[in-house]
């Protein structure tokens, strides 16, 4: 193999090129990617970019300087032509198609992530819908509300309770904006983290003065009535919130559109196998990757900072090492910092999963609780426990029961 | 080998504990402390790959 190319300056790819640098491949890698930005870290764009700790000079990856390889950053993948390979595999590689030009490659990295839903109805200015209305994913979100929060935004409705809806209301509220956070199910993260320990960091929420709406959905979004400026937010339940920006965080959609129709299987995501092989030469990593984690016993797609450092080293590995690569099997770990509460789970909890608290209460600003299935640890989650999360963390690996589990987390 | 932690951007997530514990401890107080700030070499994997895997890049080594 003489030519990597890795579709994505991402957290992701760019740990994938890192670990074939430190696995020994001398031939040329090629990092694409449509934003025209040096890689960045995500995880500030929602907390420190806004909050003003933080420039965007103080997130560029670390692991990304002085990383030994040609970046071609503003060229957009448009396509991909994949060699029809021989029974022996032999004919590896294809090639990349972008919007000024096209890569021929031996292997290829894909890992370009995925894009913020919009709200079907209101879309942004370039949907139709009002000014005012946007997301946050990119730099370019993060500094176009940090630009409105700098120029004196007094107000801001967040759709969606996820992490980044969460995230947005604390880091606004920590710059005095009033904040309505609209969520149509009936707890923050109850999906994840189920709807008892979501509720809590509701009352977190609340306690910081964010009005939180929950069980309520959105209808429309509109230009505000009356001076013009703003937007207005037309509620399921017939209220509307006035509000001069909104920020829209339900959830991402990987970036695939542009591998329809190259022989890769696309659904939910890059499928792959569980070595992150998608066709011969090339692995997919980081949010858009797909692939069957015989821990959890289903095809997973795992949008965590973690899993896309994790996953971009082992796609690196299973392009140098060939078929025997092990299976990409890890333990999840994700965190988010809201205010001073940082939550951090360890595996997976779920709504309809067995729940323990081992450690406080949930009505304190200080707890952990431990999750099962089947009489199993599935996941354990801290709330300014990081000390919990980590010990646990091992124990999650080698699947204990669930009562050894509580068992052992109360004795931390 | 020596382990230097930027403690102000540390933000205590203890992910370098459960990779590297002979190495790094966050204790109740939620503060790390590195146990052994020059590990031997035996540990280098582990240490480099808590260097990797902390989210606020707040660890580096040395050496």
């Amino acid at each position: 193999m003489d030519a990597i190319v890795v579709v994505g300056a991402s957290l992701a790819g760019v740990h994938a090129a890192a670990a074939l640098r430190r696995d020994g491949f001398v031939g040329s890698i090629t990092v694409v990617d449509a934003q025209a930005h040096r890689p960045y870290d995500r995880p500030p764009l929602s907390k420190e970019l806004l909050t003003g700790r933080f420039g965007p000079d103080d997130i560029g990856l670390r692991s990304a300087v002085d990383l030994d390889v040609t970046w071609r950053l503003g060229s957009a993948a448009v396509g991909l032509e994949l060699n029809s390979s021989g029974a022996d595999g032999a004919a590896l590689g294809g090639r990349l198609l972008l919007d000024d030009g096209e890569l021929a490659f031996d292997g290829l990295v894909i890992a370009c992530g995925a894009s913020a839903r919009t709200l079907p109805d209101a879309g942004g200015p370039d949907a139709g819908g009002p000014d005012g209305v946007g997301v946050l994913r990119t730099l370019d979100d993060a500094l176009a509300l940090r630009s409105a929060l700098d120029d004196g935004l007094s107000s801001v409705v967040v759709v969606g309770a996820g992490f980044i809806g969460l995230e947005v209301a604390a880091s606004c509220r920590q710059r005095d904006v009033a904040v309505t956070l609209v969520e149509p199910m009936a707890a923050p993260l109850g999906r994840i983290l189920g709807d008892d320990v979501g509720l809590a960091l509701a009352g977190v929420h609340r306690r910081h003065g964010v009005d939180v709406r929950l069980g309520v959905g959105v209808q429309r979004v509109t230009a505000a009535a009356g001076d013009g400026s703003g937007c207005d937010v037309h509620l399921d339940d017939g209220s509307v919130v006035t509000a001069q920006r909104v920020v829209v965080g339900i959830g991402v959609v990987p970036n695939t559109d542009w591998l329809q129709g190259s022989g890769l299987t696309i659904d939910n995501g890059v499928v792959c196998d569980e070595t992150l092989w998608a066709a011969p030469g090339v692995v997919a990593a980081g949010d858009l990757a797909r692939w069957p984690s015989a821990r959890f016993g289903s095809m997973l797609r795992v949008e965590h900072w973690d899993h896309a450092v994790a996953s971009g080293e082992a796609a690196a590995r299973r392009l140098l090492a060939g078929a025997d690569a092990p299976a990409f099997d890890p333990v999840p770990w994700f965190w988010s910092d809201q205010y001073d509460t940082k939550v951090q789970l360890v595996g997976m909890a779920g709504a309809d999963a067995d729940a323990e608290v081992v450690s406080g209460s949930l009505d304190d600003d200080r707890f952990a609780v431990v999750y099962g299935r089947n009489g199993r640890l599935t996941g354990v989650l801290g709330v300014n426990r990081p000390r919990h999360v980590a010990l646990m963390r091992a124990r999650v690996e080698q699947g204990i029961s669930f009562d050894d589990a509580v068992t052992a987390a109360r004795d931390l | 080998m020596q382990v230097i932690v930027d403690f102000d951007v540390c933000e205590s997530n203890a992910v370098c504990m459960a990779i590297a514990p002979e190495v790094f401890e966050v204790r109740d107080d939620d503060f790390l402390y590195v146990l052994v700030e020059n590990p031997s070499e035996d540990l280098r994997d582990k240490v480099e790959e808590a260097v990797r895997r902390c989210p606020k890049q707040a660890i580096r080594l040395e050496g």
